[in-house]
């Protein structure tokens, strides 16, 4: 415990710290790329994307190595996993628009043969002498054991650009991502932008591919996202909300990792992700399922409150259970089911508004107004008090010429 | 070399091939559904599917390797649907946070539990390996008449058959309900299919393909196995019938001649060792689908040219 403590307070050392950090700014950037791309409904695009870096990471190594080179450089590795990782999205877009298979079989066909490949090039280079220390299978999972400072250096700087762009772009993405038609007609290019969407995405997929892992990528750029949308509805605050939780998750998750053996980075990040994300989809103020069901209950309440009053008021019995419960403990009837003075009141006016409704839909003129009737909004919140005299004088059959 | 070949290739072809086939059948189906990437969620899945059976009964026994890994796919299905109900979100977004979730709990669990003890490895769990699934027993090809040699061939082999021929009797036993489901879902409900039902069994064979075939390449390359041959078929020809055919050529081929180039590829062009047999086999299924969408003959959109638009 105390180990984690220290690592949660970047007191476990100068490395890492470092990766902490490092880690919490990759997620801050994966959660706000990827509420682009879910917003689009092209989420798992990207996980054909993450997926089609591995033989790019297996090429540039096989380059470097035949070049005299040292093999493991970060940022050659990563350079190769991105130009693999443009080419199985520019498959992804080809086999979809030029053939009849569906988006989504291109993308498992991509990610798969993608994958398999790599898997080829990695046994290739394991059997060479070069290869053995090589360490590439750390791509996968995602490892920070080992991490050099110069990599760290690459990753955090890495994270900051993709932070920057997301800065600059905020506004025609958020359009684009909501609503393309509407965007295209306010003069953004929409082409243009979804271009820089997903270079954005790449850009985190390949800086993610040390800590994270290829595989498990993608949950760090759809789990914050889908996390923020209980939160909130609108865009640009979901994509701060988002660009939160996968900071944290990256950051908690990195120094979790760090505190003891056998916590394998990547899934314990996504993990975290996921804890977050059950807690929000439980108790997230607005579409949480716990505040859905307390909204349901509290609206039936009112409902059976309200045709209680009305049946008080015409004398009519009550037999509803519910309805008997509530009106007893709102104090409007006693335990024998006889109205209360406050009761009697409550009913009486009740039926005056009812009555009052239906006189204003008779003589008001903006529909707009009278067609907020729904048997639950008070009348004093729709229209102003000389108004209801209005319809208290046509009540009474004298209306005022 | 036809008793090395007896000994050391003849198996892995033949659980390769039949893993390949047992998981296009249904893929044939999934990709029509546009549900490829269930079969993507469910490939992933299995792997805490079966991590969770050894812990629970510390073997690798075949049955409750399929039992967890065919629970771990419905409970997945069931999250899915969940979740894209609850929060309203779109399907791709829901499968995505569910099957990324529950493989980063997989491997946690495969890391913390002790399976040294048992050929459960996270790398083997990704990529398979086809290679290992060798039978040691075998003299030559005499031995497929020989009792003693029978008994020791590996195990693999004899539950991949079991799944392999259980999925093409109930493709056969099914195949009218698949097709109406498939193609028309309103006019199967209205004549009293049970629309969901058949779906969901759809899935639950598809995830007991996968955990078969898991084996024998991992969990990520069963999604080649699934979405490729398939695929490919669906551009070769309009007709169910023969677009499944197809699949399962295409998938036997793969098989064998991606195990084919991974073992003696190499030596072909100088080099000493083997490459990954599963890898190869996605790759020669990838390369497949990429001519069949170049030249198939159905490769373009109703309505649209022969050389598409």
């Amino acid at each position: 415990m105390t180990e984690l403590w220290q690592a949660l307070t970047l007191q476990a050392g100068y490395n890492a710290s470092l990766v902490a950090l490092g880690a919490g700014l990759l997620g801050l950037s994966a959660g706000a790329a990827g509420s682009f791309m879910v917003l689009r409904k092209r989420a798992l695009v990207s996980d054909a994307m993450a997926h089609s870096t591995l033989p790019g990471v297996g090429i540039a190594f096989l380059i470097m190595v035949s070049f005299g080179g040292e093999g493991r450089n970060l940022a050659g590795l990563l350079i190769g996993s991105a130009v693999t990782a443009t080419l199985g999205l520019y498959l992804v877009d080809w086999i979809s628009r030029r053939t009849r298979l569906a988006e989504d079989a291109a993308i498992g066909a991509v990610l798969s043969v993608f994958f398999g490949f790599g898997v080829v090039l990695l046994t290739v280079i394991q059997t060479m002498s070069a290869g053995r220390q090589a360490g590439l299978e750390s791509f996968l999972l995602g490892s920070t054991a080992g991490m050099l400072f110069s990599d760290a250096v690459t990753i955090a700087g890495g994270g900051a650009i993709a932070l920057a762009v997301i800065w600059l772009l905020r506004r025609p993405m958020t359009l684009v991502a909501f609503d393309a038609g509407f965007a295209q007609a306010s003069g953004v290019n929409v082409r243009q932008t979804d271009l820089a969407m997903m270079a954005l995405v790449m850009g985190v997929t390949v800086i993610g591919l040390k800590f994270v892992g290829l595989i498990l990528i993608v949950a760090l750029l759809i789990i914050p996202a889908v996390t923020a949308r209980f939160w909130t509805n609108r865009a640009e605050a979901l994509l701060w909300i988002a660009a939160g939780v996968g900071g944290a998750s990256g950051y908690i998750g990195a120094a979790v990792s760090a505190s003891a053996p056998d916590l394998p980075t990547g899934p314990i990040i996504v993990l975290i992700a996921a804890a977050i994300f059950v807690f929000s989809m439980f108790f997230a103020p607005l579409r949480g399922v716990l505040y859905a069901v307390i909204r349901h209950q509290r609206f039936q309440e009112r409902v059976h409150l309200r045709q209680g009053l009305l049946a008080m008021a015409r004398s009519e019995p009550i037999h509803d259970k519910m309805t008997l419960r509530l009106l007893l403990r709102a104090g409007y009837i006693r335990a024998d089911g006889v109205a209360t003075k406050a009761g009697a009141a409550q009913a009486a006016k009740a039926a005056r508004d009812e009555r009052r409704w239906t006189t204003a839909r008779q003589v008001h003129h903006d529909s707009a107004q009278t067609g907020r009737y729904d048997g639950l909004t008070p009348i004093e919140s729709v229209f102003t008090p000389d108004e209801i005299a209005l319809f208290d004088e046509h009540l009474a059959g004298a209306p005022r010429s | 070399m036809s008793a090395e070949f007896v000994q050391l290739s003849l198996t892995p072809i033949l659980i390769g091939t039949l893993a390949a086939i047992a998981c296009a059948l249904p893929g044939n189906f999934l990709i029509l559904r546009k549900q490829a990437l269930i079969g993507d969620a469910i490939s992933h899945v299995v792997l805490p599917g079966i991590v969770v059976a050894f812990l629970l009964t510390g073997t690798i026994a075949a049955v409750p390797m399929l039992i967890g890994a065919g629970a771990a796919a419905v409970v997945a299905v069931l999250l899915i649907e969940a979740i894209k109900r609850l929060g309203r979100i779109d399907p791709g977004a829901a499968m995505g946070v569910v099957f990324t979730a529950l493989f980063a709990g997989g491997v946690l669990l495969l890391e913390q539990s002790d399976t040294s003890g048992v050929h459960l490895d996270v790398e083997h769990a990704l990529m398979g390996s086809l290679e290992s699934l060798i039978w040691l027993d075998a003299t030559g090809w005499s031995s497929l008449t020989d009792p003693t040699a029978l008994a020791h061939l590996p195990p693999e082999l004899a539950r991949i058959a079991v799944v392999a021929a259980a999925v093409i009797v109930l493709t056969w036993l099914f195949w009218r309900p698949l097709e109406l489901t498939t193609f028309d879902e309103g006019f199967a409900r209205t004549i009293g299919l049970p629309v969901t039902a058949i779906g969901f069994g759809l899935v639950v064979v598809a995830a007991v393909a996968a955990v078969a075939a898991f084996d024998a390449v991992g969990s990520i390359i069963v999604i080649a196995m699934f979405i490729c041959p398939p695929a490919a078929a669906r551009l070769m020809t309009d007709r169910l019938t023969v677009q499944v055919w197809w699949s399962v050529a295409f998938a036997s081929l793969s098989a064998i001649l991606g195990y084919i180039l991974a073992g003696y590829g190499p030596l072909w062009i100088g080099l000493n060792d083997a490459v990954s047999a599963a890898g190869m086999v996605a790759t020669v299924s990838g390369v497949i689908l990429m001519l069949a969408a170049l030249f198939g003959p159905r490769r373009s959109r109703v309505g649209e040219g022969k050389g598409g638009a």
